[in-house]
């Protein structure tokens, strides 16, 4: 019940921003994401199930809930200078996003497969028309169209994949489909099928390797707060549901699946990262980089258990902060239009603006997965869990391909202090919004790097929850 | 000779698989939703043919909600192709590689 | 013996229409064929017992979508468009290919795994009558149809934000 209530006040926040004045907008929002925060926390530990075993509100589902109003919250932050700079302010833009992150939540949340694809619906539908929201340029519209035509591809299959299993077992509800798999064990190859495209849906979403088609153009095309906030949110909760759907019930056919993950994982860390090096633009390469991650958290995936799964959600978070940092970065040296994203405007940033470039080598350092910073920590959690399982080939392969990202990370740091500025770089308008942003992320990184303890059994303890 | 659950899954694995390939052939962004519409619609049949076999309800309101969200799709994704041909008066997908496909 | 061949002429409808969709080359013609194919398959849904599905695919789908469809074709006055047969080589090979393996491994699978006895002969509340599910739908999947509200709100949002001429 409190879910719901949760859910309303985002609704109710979403009829008042529809109407509100432009400015006062985006504080209302805000102020809206943050009760709905402070809501979650208030629920950590109990485990409620509502609405008939629909949904549950239980550690997990809070946990990535937490996860994505933070994400929410820094993102609205991040792209109010970015809409008034490019004239599209509109009110609209606040609440398609806050339908986004309550499509997020109720993916997270749900126990039934209707719920989870109805909340992949909300998500996606309000994805798209943000990702294609400044209607004039160009690239947004087309970015927009080629997310459309292969997420509703995606959904086509993961719905069918829905229609066998339900044929099969009987019903949608992913406590009674465990119960279905305990009684016979083998329920025939029409609900392998039936997982194989439920897998391939989530695939799509998760935009690993084979799948992973539309991620570039629609990333680099869609306006960057946008951007951000695509290559973390809907990538998380994706995997919310894919780890519900496939630990729980799925667990007794965990063979099959897991062979299938591990080669999806080493495919995308490995394409992923090879083919960023050769992104002259900026979001084009964090674009690679993001699917190079969504590898990443495959890792965990196969190596699923109990430190399989807490790995994972420490790895989302860590990653989630690391990107958003990174994009408030870019944010506050593009300028209007598409100018200001090509990798080498980066030159000299270390003389023109020292304390960009120092935020900027930071998330860098934290998304190539070296000491000090959070990335490191998610990754060694992860790859620990890999070699636990006994995945030792997948984590050679992990940690190779991390190797090359270094690369293409590290090369931005080397431009910004090793040359000088190329030309005179004009005065990045360090506006509010994506400063504070900049300013949390960089704490969280840091933060979850040093002392990583606290937030891992955090993420245990909502483990147990699942 | 009496029509028995695995005609209808064969059928509409029939109508799915033609969508499919009509996604992947035709250039034409409105052509392609209309190709996707298909497959949801072997999807439904799916869903109506193990509803009925098992005698249970909650087949049909699968059927339901998949309707409700094929009509909001094809909306916004229409709404998104009349965007873009505002700005470029074609929908097909060959000229539209600004960014490299 | 009826169904059987009331059965057989549906499918036949339905696939004829499928591939007239995907072949034609004037986009009118296709969702013409798209709304002969819909009524194929409510026509199916009536056969299995489900009237209340059937009538729904009928009004909603045939009915709202397609004129959606047609009245989006005619806003942008598409002409005909060249032999589909220049798309590049690649693209239309592998669509083929995965479409083929997906079809026999479904087909292959279902056969052999042939429900028993013919769907459809159901007693007591038939469940595709509106009452039946109704009665369901508003009792333990209240939490779902409220999801759905949402997102047709988010859709109509998203709508107007994409289409509307001035937004100031």
């Amino acid at each position: 019940l409190t879910l719901t209530i949760v859910a309303l006040i985002v609704l109710v926040l979403d009829l008042v921003a529809g109407r509100g004045r432009k400015g006062a907008l985006a504080a209302i929002a805000v102020v809206g994401t943050l009760l709905a925060l402070g809501w979650s926390v208030s629920l950590w530990g109990e485990r409620l199930v509502a609405y008939g075993g629909m949904v549950v509100a239980d550690n997990y589902s809070l946990f990535f809930n937490i996860a994505f109003l933070a994400i929410t919250v820094l993102t609205i932050l991040l792209s109010t200078s970015y809409l008034r700079r490019e004239e599209a302010d509109l009110s609209e833009y606040y609440v398609l996003l806050l339908f986004c992150t309550l499509g997020m939540m109720l993916m997270a949340k749900g126990l039934d497969l209707i719920v989870i694809f109805l909340g992949l619906e909300i998500l996606s539908i309000s994805n798209y028309v943000l990702a294609g929201f400044l209607r004039t340029r160009l690239q947004s519209n087309e970015s927009a169209l080629k997310y459309f035509l292969l997420g509703s591809f995606s959904s086509a299959f993961f719905l069918y994949g829905i229609a066998l299993i339900y044929g099969t077992t009987g019903s949608t509800n992913l406590g009674r489909i465990a119960q279905a798999l305990q009684a016979n064990r083998d329920p025939g190859p029409l609900f392998q099928v039936g997982m194989a495209l439920l897998l391939v849906g989530f695939a799509f979403k998760v935009a690993s390797v084979p799948f992973h088609m539309w991620t570039p153009d629609a990333y680099e095309g869609a306006p960057t707060p946008i951007t951000a906030y695509m290559s973390v949110g809907p990538k998380a909760a994706a995997f919310a549901a894919f780890l519900r759907v496939f630990s729980q019930p799925l667990a007794a056919m965990q063979g099959e699946w897991a062979v299938v993950l591990w080669v999806l994982a080493a495919l995308t860390m490995t394409v992923g990262n090879v083919v960023a090096i050769a992104q002259p633009n900026i979001k084009r390469m964090l674009a690679y980089s993001s699917i190079a991650h969504a590898g990443y958290l495959l890792v965990p995936m196969v190596a699923s258990g109990e430190l399989g799964t807490s790995s994972l959600l420490f790895y989302v978070l860590a990653y989630a902060f690391t990107t958003l940092g990174a994009f408030a970065v870019v944010i506050l040296l593009s300028r209007k239009g598409e100018a200001g994203y090509e990798i080498a405007g980066y030159a000299g940033l270390g003389y023109t603006h020292p304390v960009l470039a120092l935020a900027m080598t930071l998330f860098m350092l934290s998304l190539g997965g070296i000491p000090p910073t959070a990335g490191f920590v998610a990754k060694f959690y992860i790859f620990s869990a890999a070699v636990k399982a006994g995945y030792i080939w997948l984590t050679v392969i992990g940690v190779l391909t991390s190797a090359v990202s270094l690369y293409y990370y590290l090369r931005i740091v080397v431009l910004m202090y090793m040359r000088e500025p190329a030309e005179e770089s004009s005065a990045a308008t360090l506006t509010a919004g994506p400063l504070v942003t900049l300013a949390i992320a960089a704490f969280a990184v840091l933060l979850m790097g040093l002392f990583p303890g606290s937030i891992f059994t955090l993420a245990q303890s909502s483990v147990f929850g699942l | 000779m009496t029509i028995t659950l695995s005609h209808y899954l064969v059928l509409a694995a029939a109508l799915f698989v033609i969508g499919l390939v009509g996604v992947f052939i035709r250039r034409n962004a409105i052509t392609i939703l209309m190709c996707i519409e298909l497959m949801l619609n072997a999807v439904n049949l799916t869903f109506i043919a193990f509803a009925s076999h098992m005698n249970a309800v909650d087949g049909l309101i699968f059927v339901f909600f998949v309707i409700t969200v094929a009509a909001a799709e094809v909306a916004v994704g229409l709404a998104i192709v009349i965007a873009l041909f505002r700005n470029r008066d074609t929908v097909n997908l060959d000229e539209l590689n600004l960014m490299r496909w | 013996m009826f169904t059987a061949f009331v059965f057989y002429l549906f499918a036949a409808v339905a696939l004829a229409g499928a591939l007239f969709v995907v072949l034609q080359r004037n986009p009118v013609y296709s969702a013409l064929a798209l709304i002969l194919t819909l009524f194929a398959v409510s026509g199916l849904f009536f056969l299995l017992n489900t009237p209340f599905i059937g009538i729904l695919q009928i009004l909603v789908y045939a009915g709202a979508i397609m004129v959606l469809y047609l009245f989006v074709i005619m806003l942008l006055n598409l002409s005909r468009e060249e032999s589909i047969l220049r798309a590049h080589r690649l693209q239309r090979v592998v669509g083929t290919l995965l479409g083929g393996l997906l079809l026999v491994v479904v087909a292959a699978v279902a056969i052999r795994q042939a429900g028993p006895g013919a769907p459809g002969s159901v007693p007591g509340a038939a469940p595709g009558t509106a009452e039946a599910v109704g009665r369901a739908l508003f009792s333990d999947f209240l939490f779902p149809f409220e999801m759905a509200s949402i997102l047709l709100l988010a859709a109509i949002v998203g709508a107007i934000v994409m289409a509307k001429e001035d937004l100031r």
